[in-house]
């Protein structure tokens, strides 16, 4: 009883945050509403194994940590409106490819479903081009440059 | 081998399956638990092992308790300042009769005062205490009874012997048992699940009454154990049967499929399951 005890803290929370992480994918991209993606769904039938496309607009992005997901929305054929959740770090997407990006003005898109056609298109946000990237900085460049010369005055 | 651990509800998550669904899961931070306590048939009339969970500082427990777990107890504050100052004064006796000598002065040691009787009491208590033999356990924050595995003897298991999540195995069921929430004095529709009265055709005041306790004049009395209102939760709760997903001895955890009574921090007790 002399010596001092070392008593060793529960990991409590940490233990939790670890499982979860084991559970989540590195290689998921940045997905935002909006955005128009491309998935590859692993589909089991039966003992077989296929792989299937889907490819629409992300219109909500739902939960936190493992139990992140993000809902779909395509035309399909007929001008039917067919819209799946997914899991964001399911093993069962085989691949998420974002095509395009829009510029949006709420989290969830759900006004899309009212609207077909021309009306359900959003306004996309194209990645800029490396001249353009260049052009920018220089521009931000020169303005530093002219705001340090008058900083006297300011 | 032990038939149970204890150990705490962490929380609830989901984990991926091998076919890529997903599994709500329970992380439960079970073990390490030591042995305190052996209960053999020929002493206690049946076999049993008493194990303890979560160290806790010394100074955070009972005497008894430490006494229970082999701790050589150490005096009670009175009992030491009696003693120190006993000893201080033999001391000081000592040197007096020192200085007394080298001067040579005619200093009279008065008689050898015998030292009085509890102070001899606290000097054979303190040459021969008692304690259990083997080792100095915790002390825990829990002491609970589990069984032994069929089959094993309690011979077999040591005092102190450390059991871990390796008890259990991935692919095996397990049972858990723990205090559910409290959930205060609750009507019958939530607590027995009645159906309550008819919501239309003017009714009042019937939404949720638990409609009749029973017949007339016989027999003139309320059944004993009718269901009625009352207290609900905070109660002992069995789950059977989780499958155990994943069990690490490394870090003491150990996720079972669904779900499991409490709140998270609640203690669990995780027995084997009997088929």
């Amino acid at each position: 009883m002399a010596e001092k005890q070392e008593i060793p803290k529960p990991a409590g929370r940490a233990l939790l945050e670890a499982v979860e992480r084991s559970q989540m994918r590195k290689d998921v991209p940045e997905i935002k509403s909006g955005d128009t993606v491309r998935l590859l769904v692993r589909i089991g039938e039966g003992k077989d194994e296929r792989v299937q496309p889907f490819e629409g607009v992300v219109i909500r992005l739902h939960g936190g940590g493992v139990n992140r997901t993000f809902t779909v929305r395509r035309i399909a054929a007929h001008g039917i409106g067919v819209e799946r959740t997914f899991l964001l770090h399911s093993p069962r997407l085989e691949k998420i490819e974002v095509l395009r990006h829009a510029r949006v003005r709420r989290k969830q898109l759900y006004y899309l479903r009212e609207r077909s056609g021309k009306s359900a298109r959003l306004k996309e946000i194209r990645p800029m081009r490396k001249a353009e990237i260049a052009a920018r900085e220089a521009a931000a460049a020169a303005r530093e440059a002219l705001g340090e010369e008058r900083g006297g005055e300011e | 081998m032990l038939n149970g651990l204890l150990g705490r509800k962490v929380g609830m998550t989901q984990v991926f399956g091998p076919d890529g669904n997903a599994i709500p899961v329970t992380v439960i931070e079970a073990g390490p638990c030591i042995v305190t306590q052996i209960k053999t048939t020929a002493r206690d009339g049946y076999e049993a092992v008493q194990i303890g969970f979560e160290p806790i500082p010394v100074k955070r427990t009972t005497r008894p308790l430490l006494g229970h777990l082999g701790h050589r107890l150490p005096l009670l504050r009175a009992q030491r300042r009696r003693l120190q100052q006993y000893q201080q004064e033999q001391r000081a006796k000592a040197r007096d009769q020192e200085e007394g000598a080298k001067s040579g002065s005619a200093a009279q040691t008065s008689e050898e005062k015998k030292p009085d009787k509890q102070i001899q009491k606290l000097l054979t208590l303190q040459e021969n205490r008692q304690r259990r033999p083997g080792p100095e356990l915790g002390p825990f924050r829990v002491l609970r009874e589990v069984k032994l595995e069929e089959g094993a003897s309690p011979d077999k298991v040591e005092l102190g012997a450390r059991f871990d999540v390796s008890l259990f195995k991935v692919g095996e069921f397990v049972d858990v048992i723990g205090t559910s929430k409290g959930k205060g004095f609750q009507g019958g529709v939530k607590r027995h699940g009645f159906a309550g009265g008819p919501k239309t055709h003017g009714q009042s005041d019937r939404h949720r009454a638990p409609g009749s306790i029973g017949s007339g004049t016989t027999p003139g009395r309320v059944l004993k154990g009718l269901r009625m209102a009352g207290h609900m939760g905070n109660a002992r709760v069995t789950v059977k049967r989780l499958r155990v997903i994943q069990a690490d001895p490394e870090r003491n955890l150990l996720v079972v499929k669904g779900s499991v009574p409490g709140a998270n921090g609640g203690l669990l007790m995780i027995r084997k399951h009997k088929r």
